[in-house]
Order: structure tokens, then sequence, then C-alpha cells
């Protein structure tokens, strides 16, 4: 690798980076004190030792494993649901000559501005008509597919050529086997796009399962930590510990998918 | 050789395969979509409707509703905390989105060069934005805690006063803005530094050769080559800026004293915590228009500027 040179650009960039990153080690520091560091006036700005003792209080906490698991499923399920549903909406509407098809994907693309706030109320209702409220349905459903998945899968599947499904085509491919087979590997740059974007936006959702879940059994772990929060008010470590286990998921999948992470989110910027 | 048509040969046989096809088709693209379409439709077109109605009735969620007419939309304008809660969220957008983006463009510059730890320094400006804003408030509440925080701690070491942070009613509001700072900037950054790659170098070489100096380059050939980026940015962040609750849910429920209650907390709070769901409806109703407003605006001066 070549080396690249020094420049005074690093006096300025160097401490801003630390800027940005100060609060983020501060969590991962409080989250190994011990609660005698913590509560002392003026409290202690580097631990003596590293002290587990707030990662064992949540780990061994019920409730707490079980947040973490409904926080898995809920996102797992979005991501599976909507690469699958808006790979197919997308290249339907990408590939597929149909009555309505305009109209449809106009009408799906207009409700991207709706603001949330509009909707929470009676989407609320809805769930609540469904008996879906207070049970992670209740988070999954209204996450199964967003118009931002379909349209990401759209735009990518127009800009591939034709000519590599028509051989598929010819030979009597259903368009199913031509998306499964041909297109789909192709795509994993919209693949990755779609997941990220929807991993992220359920994993770090608070607002709906505030209004969505009662019990605390059904909790996500953003919804816990906030409860968390003023249950052990005085135990900062253990909140802290929490903190990290919520946060610690995105930040791996960001530190090893960084490339792809970035891409995706400055696409959907530019692409605005 | 039967009849030609441009390049295919019709008969009969193939015209009716041809029609068949066409009309598997359509069942097919319908297949297809109709999952995304019933669940983007359904929760959406009957929400947005439901809301309208709700907003012109009183309503509590549980008991038969009663049709009241524009009465929420008159209470709402005489109500001194919606009016506080609506110049909280503008005091809030008015400081966030330009400093954000003003701020994500100087970094983006910084940090568009070729120097060592230059990826390390992207990958820690962007990563607070990553962090979701339930987890930021928690952290924040306990760096900013006025009796276990670090923040006073750090203050006490320097010989300053200690501050009251979050429970003092004319900084709370502040330091949210403060937060969303830290978190929300990388992703302007992110955005610039991508269409940074886009400016034109030729452009960038011709204005140094025409005796433009940095300033120069910067303001006749970066700043209008960015300007796309920049109007989705404004948008984007102000569509986020008006929609604040996570992070003030967490750090401060609205207070001290309803300092930095924002107008998503109220339509919340109306709809879940006091159960009068038509007055939120109406307040909702009232956010979504003010929205819509700003987007109409900013599309039809995008067209200009772009049409220019």
């Amino acid at each position: 690798m070549k080396r690249l040179p020094f420049s005074a650009w690093h006096f300025v960039l160097a401490p801003l980076a630390i800027l940005f990153a100060l609060p983020l080690v501060w969590l991962l520091v409080s989250s190994v004190m011990s609660n005698s560091e913590i509560n002392r006036f003026p409290p202690a700005l580097w631990p003596h030792g590293i002290n587990l003792g707030g990662y064992r209080y949540v780990l061994g906490n019920a409730l707490f494993p079980r947040w973490f698991l409904n926080s898995f499923i809920v996102s797992a399920v979005a991501v599976t649901a909507n690469l699958v549903l808006g790979s197919l909406g997308g290249y339907a509407f990408a590939r597929i000559r149909f009555a309505g098809s305009k109209v449809v994907l106009g009408l799906m693309l207009a409700t991207m501005v709706i603001p949330f706030q509009l909707t929470m109320i009676p989407t609320f209702l809805v769930m609540k008509q469904l008996g879906l409220i207070d049970t992670l349905g209740a988070l999954i459903v209204p996450s199964l597919v967003t118009p931002l998945s379909v349209f990401l899968f759209r735009q990518f599947f127009v800009s591939l050529p034709r000519e590599l499904e028509e051989a598929a085509w010819i030979d009597g491919c259903g368009r199913l086997r031509i998306l499964i087979s041909i297109v789909l590997p192709l795509a994993r740059p919209a693949l990755s796009t779609v997941a990220v974007l929807t991993f992220l936006a359920t994993w770090n959702d608070l607002t709906w399962p505030l209004i969505a879940i009662n019990s605390d059994s059904t909790y996500t772990l953003q919804l816990g930590l906030t409860t968390f929060q003023g249950q052990h008010h005085t135990q900062w470590a253990a909140v802290m510990a929490g903190n990290v286990i919520t946060v610690l998921p995105v930040l791996l999948g960001f530190l090893l998918a960084q490339k792809a992470f970035i891409r995706s989110l400055a696409s959907t910027g530019l692409k605005g | 050789m039967a009849s030609v048509v441009g390049t295919f040969t019709v008969d009969p046989r193939s015209r009716a395969a041809a029609k068949r096809r066409a009309r598997n088709e359509g069942a097919t693209g319908w297949a297809f979509v109709s999952p995304s379409v019933v669940i983007i439709l359904g929760l959406s077109v009957v929400p947005v409707l439901w809301s309208l109605l709700l907003s012109f009735q009183v309503n509590d969620l549980v008991s038969p509703s009663e049709w009241v007419g524009l009465a929420n939309y008159k209470a709402l304008l005489k109500d001194p905390a919606f009016g506080s809660a609506v110049s909280h969220t503008l005091i809030y957008t008015v400081l966030y989105v330009p400093l954000s983006v003003i701020a994500g463009l100087s970094i983006a510059i910084a940090l568009d060069r070729k120097i060592a730890f230059i990826g390390l320094y992207r990958t820690l400006v962007f990563v607070p934005f990553v962090v979701s804003a339930a987890a930021q408030g928690v952290l924040f509440s306990f760096v900013l805690d006025p009796e276990f925080g670090v923040a006073n701690s750090v203050l006490h070491k320097l010989g300053l006063p200690a501050q009251g942070f979050f429970s003092d009613p004319g900084q709370a509001l502040y330091l949210l803005v403060a937060i969303s700072l830290w978190s929300g900037t990388g992703f302007c950054v992110i955005v610039y530094l991508a269409g940074l790659q886009g400016v034109s170098s030729e452009l960038v070489e011709a204005a140094r050769i025409d005796g433009a100096g940095r300033w120069g380059v910067l303001r006749h050939v970066t700043l209008p080559a960015l300007t796309p980026v920049t109007i989705f940015l404004l948008l984007f962040q102000t569509i986020n800026a008006l929609q604040v609750f996570d992070l003030v849910y967490v750090t401060t429920k609205g207070g001290p004293l309803g300092s930095t209650t924002v107008i998503v907390y109220f339509i919340w709070e109306k709809a879940f915590k006091t159960f009068t769901a038509g007055y939120s409806a109406a307040a909702a109703y009232t956010l979504a228009v003010a929205l819509l407003v700003i987007g109409v605006i900013l599309q039809v001066y995008r067209r200009r500027a772009a049409s220019r």
C-alpha cells in the first residue's frame, strides 16, 4: 500500500473525529465501571478495572434477553419480507406490462410523503381491529414492505439490460423463475441497500413500539431501554451495559459492511 | 411467407399465443405487486382518511365518537400548549437544519482528500448516525445527569459552575439540538462526500487555470454543482426535524415546564396519554399540511433551479 502524506489537515480532522467518537467511547467506558465509581462526586473519568457487573445484571434479568429476541425477530422478519415482497413488486413494476401498473406505482410512491404522525393513531386502530395490539404482529405487519423498498428495487431492475433475461424468456421460463435465477443474483447492491435501510429502521424504532406494545414481555430493546432507565436509576452501569447491547448489533453491522452501508445511504439520498 | 408486419411473422396461432401470454403477464404482474399494494396502500390510504375523520370528532379511542366539525381545529388555534409546541419545533428546526447542512458540507470538504487515517475519520464522524435516538437519549441523560454525569464532572475540573442541563428549561431544547447535530451531521457528510465525487474535475481545473483560488472554486464551481444535494438535504433534514420525537421522549418527556414539547410529542400525548384522539388528529393534520406546503415549495424551487 502506498503511504499517504502527512497533512496539516490532521490538526483539524483528528479533534473533530474524536469529538464525534467521544460520547460512544464514554458509553463503553461507563458500562464497565463499578457503581461506586459512577456514584461518587465528581464521577470517575476512567474505570480502575473492567467491571462486568452491569452486563451480568442486565443479562441476568429475565426480560432483557427477551427484548433482544423480540427486536431480533421483528427486524429479521422485516428485512426478509422487504427483500421478498420489495423485489417481487419492483420487478413487476420494472418489467411486466399490466393494466394499472403506472397508477398503482404512482400512488405507492405518493404515500412516501405521508408523515408517520398522521397515520399512527389510525394504524393503532387498524391493528386493534386485527387483534394485533400488544403482540409482535403489530410491529411486524406495518414493516413488511415499504414503498422505498419497492422503489429501490424497481430503479435497479430498470437499469439492468433486458438482454440478460431474453434467452430465458424465449426458452419459456416464467417470470418468477427469471427473477429468482437470473435477476436477483445480479441485484446484490439493491438487496443490500434494502436490507440495510430496513434493519436500521426496524431495529432503531421507538415511536411505533411505544404505541403498539403494553406488556413488558413484548417490548423491543429500544422500548425496554427507556423504561430500564427509570427503574434502575442508580444502576447507571447496568443501564449503560444495556445501551451497549442495544447499539452493538447496528455498530458491528456498520463496521463490517461499511462500504455497502454508506453507499446505500448516500445513494438513497442522491436519488431523492 | 405469410404477411409480415415489422420483423414479426403474424400467423393466427402465434397471435392467439401472444394474446394469452399478455393476459398471463397481466395476472403475473398483479400477483407480484399485490402483497405490497395491499400492505402499503392499506396502511396509508385508510389511515390518512381515518385520521381526517377523527380530526372532526371527539374520540377517546374506546367509546363511540361524536362529530364536532371544525371544533378541534378551532380549539387548536387557541391552545397555548399547541402554540408553544409549534414554536419549540420551529426553534429546533431553524437551528438544526442549517447547522447540520453547513457542518456537513464543511466536514465533507475537509474529508475529501487522500491523507492518512481518512477512512478512520470518516467512520468516526458517521458512526453516531446509526445509533438509535433511544440509545442516544439514554446515553446523554447519563452524560448530562446533574449529579452523576461526566459533563458536570468535567466542568468542575475546569473550575466552571455546574449546570442543570435537562432540568433547566432554558437549556433543554438547545441540548436536544446539540445531540441531534452530533448524530445527524454524519448523514449530511456522507451524502455530500458522495456528491463531491460527482463534481467535474475538468471544471475545477478550468476554474484554476482562469485564476480562481480555493474560495473561488468553492463558490463558483463546487457549490453550484452540489445544489441538488443541498436541496435534498434541506428537505430531508427539515422533514426529520419537524418530526422529532424519540429523543424528546427518552430525555425530557417534553419538560421541564413544557420547554421541549415539540409538535409530535404534543400529538402523541393528546392521543395516547390524555386520550383526546380527535384533537390529536387535528394537530397531526396541521403538521402534515405544513410539511406538504414545504415539500411543494421546495419542489417548485428545484424545478426552477433545474430548468435554469
